[in-house]
C-alpha cells in the first residue's frame, strides 16, 4: 500500500510532465534552483566542521529551527504547495490509516523540496566528521528531522482541509494571509537591524531553542560532539516524542478530514440585488464591466491584486522613512496604478473556461475590452489620484502635482490600453477560480516571464513621454511643463487606449475560440 | 452563406460509407431540398477534429430539421461534446461546415451564435456572481434591454425553481442547481435553436420534468432543441429525432422510430455501438 502511494505520487507527476513540455522545464527550473541552495548548504556544513563545536551548534540549530519553521508555515500560506496526494481524495477508499499515514508521510521525500532537505541535512554528517559517534548521531537525527518536517506539514495541510471545506474561510484567509507576505520587505529590514545588533545573542538563542521541539532533533550530534551524552540523550527524547505528538495529530486530523465532504453548501438567500449590474450601463460593454468590478471585490484573486496594488507604494516608504525622506510617496499613485493596470493582461486566463459565456454569446471583441478596462480603471484611476494628493501634502509638492497627476493617467490609460490588446492575445496557467491566489502552476514560467518583461518595456516606451515630461518638470521646477504632462497623460493616453481597446477587439474577435481552447487545453 | 448544400450534392458526400439508416438520409435530405425559405436548424457538412493527431470527430454531416427535438447519443468520448462545440462556434473545426438557420457558423460567427442558445458542458461558470446576476449578465451580453432582462431573469428562475436561490452565488450551488442555472443562462434570449449537451445530468427528477415541459412547449412553438445524452430511455420518450455517435462517426440518424427499428434505442444503440461483452458478469461479485 505504501509503495502504491509512492508510485501513485511519480505516476502523477510523470503524467503532468507528459501533458506539456513547459512543466518539464518548470521541474527543471526548480531542481535547478534547488540544488542550487542544496550545493550551498553542504559546503556550508561541510566548512562548519572547521569550526569550533559551540559555533557549529549554533548555526545549524538556527537554520535548523527556521527550516521546520518553514515546513510549518508554508503550507498555511500556499493551501496550494502540493496536492498531488489531497487527503480529501482517498475519502472513498478504505486505505488503513496507518499505511495511509505512511504512504503520505514518505511520499513528502518525492519532491523537489522534500529530497533537497533530506540531502541537506544528510549534509550535517559531515559537520561532525571529527566526532564519530556525533556523526553516526547527525545520520540518525537528519532522517528524524525530515520526517518531523513532512509529518508536520502534513499536519497543518490536513488541519486546513477541515477548516477550509467552507469556501467564505478560504476566500477570507486566502487575502488575510497574503498581507504580511507582502510587507514581508519591511518586516524583515525592521528585524535585520535588530538582528544586527544582536550578534551576540544568537547563542543563547540557540542554546534556548535546541531545548524546543524546532531545534532538539539538531542540537543532538552537537551535544555529543561537546561531551554532554545526558544532555544529547534528553533532547533526542523531546525530538522523538515532537513526532510522535505530530504524527497523532496528523492522525485525527487525517481521520476528520476522510470523513468530512470537501464542499459544505452556504445560506440561501433570495434575490433581487444585481450589485453592481445596477450600476454600470446595461450594455454589452457595461455588463462586462459589472462582471469584471463584481469580481475584483469578491474574487480573492483579484482581491489579492487590488490590495497588493493598494500596499505596494508603502512597501517602499518604509524604506525611505528610514532614511528620512518621503519623495517617493510622490510616485506612489503611479506604482499602484502600474500594478493594477497591468493586473488585467490576465484576464481572460482568469476567466478560465467561464470565457466560454462570452464567445458562445456573441460578445462583440470591443465591447469585451472596453468592459474590462472601464472595470479596472474606476479602481485604478482614483487610487491613483488619491496617492498623487497624499504623495503632494505629505511633501508640500503641490507644484509637481500636475506633472505627477499626468503620469498617472497616462500610465494608467496607456496601460489599459496595453493590457486590452495583451490579454487577447496571450493566455497564462493562472489559478483557477477557488484556488488560493498563490497557487502557480508550473510550466509558464518562460511564457509569462517574457510576456511580463515585454509588457514592462512595451509599457515604458508608451508612456515615455509623460515620464520626460514629468522629470523635466522635476529638473526645471517650472510648473509650465507639469501642466503639459497633465495634457499629454490625458490625451495620449485617451488615444492609446481607445486603439488598445480597437486592436485588442480586432483581435479577440479573431482569436475568441482559439484562446478558449487555450484555456481548456490548460484548464 | 446561403449555399446550404442541396440534395443534388448529397451523393458527393460519404454517405456510402455508413453501415445503416437509409431512411434517415432521406429525411435529412428532404430538409434541405423541399422548402428554401425553411432550412433546416442545423447543417453539419465534414466537419472534423483531431487533437493531437488522434481523430476526435471524423468529417460527420449531420442534418437537424427546424421544430425538431433531436438527441445525440453515444458513448463516452464519442465526439458529441466536441462536435457540439464546433457547431456552435466554441471550437474551430479542422475542416467542414456549420449552418444555423441558413447561416453559416464559422463565417458570420455574431449573426449565427444569436440564434442559438448554449449550454456546453465541462466549463465553469462566473461562479462567483449570484445566479441571478449570472442570467442578468448573459442576457446583457446579448445585447438585450435591462427591463426584459429583468423580467425574464424572474420568469426563469421562477420556471426553474430557482426563485429561493437567486441571491446565492453560483459557487455554493449544488451540481443540479449550476446545470439550471447554466440553462436559464442560455434560454434568456429566446432563441431559435437551443443546442444543450448533457442537460440532466444530476438534475434532480422534479426539476428535469420541468425542464421537460419547458422544452417541448419550446419545440412545440417552432423552437429547435438538439441535446446529447446518454440516457437512451430518456432520449427515446422525449425527442423526436436521434442520430447515434461513436468513434467520431455519425453510425445512424433520423427519426427516433427509424433508428430503433422497432426495437427499444437503448438495444439499438447497443447494436450500433458494441462493446457488450457476452460473459456471465465478475464471478467473484455474486454475494451469495
Amino acid at each position: 500500500m505504501v509503495a502504491d502511494l509512492l508510485r501513485l505520487k511519480l505516476t502523477l507527476l510523470r503524467n503532468s510532465l507528459r501533458r506539456s513540455p513547459w512543466q518539464l522545464v518548470g521541474l527543471i527550473i526548480g531542481g535547478l534552483y534547488g540544488l542550487g541552495v542544496l550545493t550551498i548548504a553542504v559546503i556550508g556544513l561541510l566548512a562548519l566542521s572547521a569550526a569550533d563545536v559551540e559555533l557549529a551548534k549554533t548555526v545549524i540549530v538556527l537554520a535548523g529551527s527556521a527550516v521546520v519553521l518553514g515546513w510549518l508555515v508554508i503550507p498555511v500560506f500556499a493551501s496550494g504547495v502540493d496536492m498531488t496526494l489531497d487527503p480529501a481524495r482517498f475519502t472513498t477508499f478504505a486505505v488503513p490509516m496507518k499505511q495511509l499515514l505512511a504512504g503520505l508521510a514518505f511520499s513528502g521525500f518525492l519532491g523537489i523540496p522534500g529530497a533537497i532537505t533530506l540531502l541537506a541535512s544528510l549534509g550535517t554528517v559531515g559537520t561532525w566528521w571529527r566526532h564519530p559517534l556525533a556523526m553516526l548521531a547527525a545520520a540518525v537525527c537528519a532522517v528524524l528531522a525530515v520526517l518531523t518536517c513532512i509529518v508536520a506539514s502534513r499536519a497543518i495541510t490536513s488541519a486546513s482541509t477541515n477548516l477550509s471545506s467552507s469556501r467564505r474561510f478560504k476566500d477570507v484567509s486566502g487575502v488575510l494571509l497574503f498581507l504580511p507576505l507582502i510587507l514581508l520587505g519591511p518586516i524583515i529590514s525592521g528585524l535585520r537591524r535588530g538582528v544586527e545588533n544582536a550578534a551576540d545573542v544568537l547563542p543563547g538563542f540557540a542554546q534556548t531553542l535546541s531545548w524546543t521541539p524546532l531545534g532538539a532533533v539538531w542540537s543532538v550530534p552537537a551535544d555529543l560532539a561537546a561531551g554532554s551524552p545526558g544532555q544529547a540523550a534528553l533532547k533526542f527524547l523531546i525530538a522523538l516524542a515532537t513526532l510522535a505528538v505530530l504524527t497523532w495529530l496528523w492522525k485525527i486530523s487525517l481521520a476528520k478530514a476522510l470523513v468530512t465532504p470537501v464542499h459544505s453548501a452556504g445560506v440561501r438567500r433570495t434575490g433581487g440585488k444585481l450589485g453592481a449590474f445596477d450600476l454600470f450601463p446595461g450594455t454589452e460593454a457595461g455588463a462586462v464591466a459589472a462582471r469584471a468590478m463584481i469580481y475584483w471585490l469578491r474574487d480573492p484573486r483579484y482581491t489579492v491584486s487590488l490590495i497588493t496594488a493598494a500596499v505596494i507604494p508603502l512597501v517602499f516608504t518604509v524604506p525611505a522613512l528610514q532614511s528620512g525622506s518621503l519623495g517617493i510617496l510622490n510616485f506612489a499613485g503611479a506604482i499602484a496604478v502600474f500594478f493594477l493596470v497591468w493586473s488585467i493582461s490576465a484576464d481572460i486566463s482568469y476567466d478560465n473556461t467561464a470565457f466560454a459565456l462570452h464567445v458562445g454569446s456573441g460578445v462583440r471583441g470591443r465591447a469585451d475590452r472596453a468592459g474590462r478596462a472601464l472595470a479596472c480603471g474606476v479602481l485604478a484611476v482614483p487610487l491613483g489620484l488619491i496617492y498623487n494628493l497624499v504623495g503632494a501634502a505629505v511633501n508640500s509638492s503641490w507644484i509637481y502635482l500636475p506633472a505627477l497627476m499626468g503620469l498617472t493617467l497616462g500610465l494608467a490609460l496607456s496601460g489599459l490600453g496595453l493590457s486590452s490588446v495583451v490579454s487577447a492575445w496571450f493566455t497564462y496557467n493562472a489559478p483557477a477560480p477557488g484556488d488560493s491566489p498563490f497557487k502557480s502552476r508550473p510550466g509558464n514560467n518562460f511564457a509569462v516571464l517574457g510576456t511580463q518583461l515585454g509588457g514592462y518595456v512595451g509599457l515604458g516606451v508608451l508612456v515615455l513621454p509623460e515620464i520626460i515630461l514629468t522629470a523635466v518638470a522635476f529638473g526645471t521646477g517650472r510648473p509650465v511643463f507639469g501642466w503639459i504632462c497633465l495634457a499629454v497623460g490625458l490625451v495620449l493616453g485617451m488615444v492609446l487606449l481607445s486603439v488598445g481597446i480597437v486592436l485588442g477587439g480586432r483581435l479577440y474577435d479573431k482569436r475568441a475560440p482559439e484562446l478558449l481552447a487555450a484555456l481548456v487545453k490548460a484548464r | 452563406m446561403t449555399d446550404i448544400p442541396n440534395s443534388s450534392s448529397r451523393p458527393v458526400l460519404p454517405d456510402a460509407a455508413r453501415p445503416a439508416d437509409p431512411e434517415a438520409t432521406e429525411t435529412s435530405m428532404a430538409a434541405p431540398g423541399a422548402a428554401t425559405d425553411s432550412p433546416p436548424a442545423l447543417v453539419l457538412r465534414g466537419l472534423t477534429k483531431r487533437f493531437n493527431g488522434k481523430v476526435a470527430v471524423n468529417a460527420i454531416d449531420l442534418d437537424v430539421p427546424s421544430g425538431s427535438f433531436y438527441g445525440l447519443v453515444g458513448p463516452n468520448g464519442a465526439g458529441k461534446t466536441t462536435s457540439l462545440s464546433m457547431a456552435t462556434g466554441l471550437l474551430r473545426p479542422d475542416s467542414g461546415q456549420v449552418w444555423v438557420h441558413g447561416v453559416n457558423v464559422w463565417e458570420h460567427q455574431l449573426q449565427a451564435k444569436r440564434l442559438m442558445g448554449i449550454l456546453p458542458d465541462g466549463v465553469r461558470l462566473f461562479d462567483r456572481l449570484s445566479g441571478e446576476q449570472l442570467v442578468t449578465y448573459a442576457g446583457l451580453l446579448r445585447g438585450m434591454d435591462r427591463e426584459t432582462v429583468k423580467e425574464r431573469v424572474k420568469d426563469l428562475l421562477a420556471a426553474l425553481d430557482l426563485a429561493k436561490d437567486a441571491g446565492t452565488l453560483v459557487v455554493d450551488y449544488s451540481a443540479g442547481m449550476t446545470k439550471k442555472i447554466a440553462l436559464a443562462s442560455a434560454l434568456i434570449h429566446a432563441p431559435r435553436v437551443l443546442v444543450l449537451d448533457e442537460p440532466f445530468e444530476s438534475v434532480d427528477p422534479v426539476s428535469a420534468a420541468n425542464i421537460r415541459d419547458i422544452l417541448h412547449s419550446y419545440v412545440s412553438s417552432g423552437g429547435t432543441v438538439i441535446v446529447s445524452s446518454h440516457v437512451m430511455d430518456l432520449v427515446q420518450r422525449m425527442c423526436d429525432h436521434v442520430a447515434v455517435i461513436a468513434g467520431g462517426n455519425v453510425l445512424a440518424a433520423g427519426t427516433v422510430d427509424e433508428v430503433r427499428a422497432g426495437a427499444s434505442l437503448e438495444d439499438r444503440f447497443v447494436q450500433l455501438v458494441g462493446g457488450r461483452h457476452e460473459t456471465g458478469g465478475l464471478a467473484w461479485l455474486r454475494t451469495s
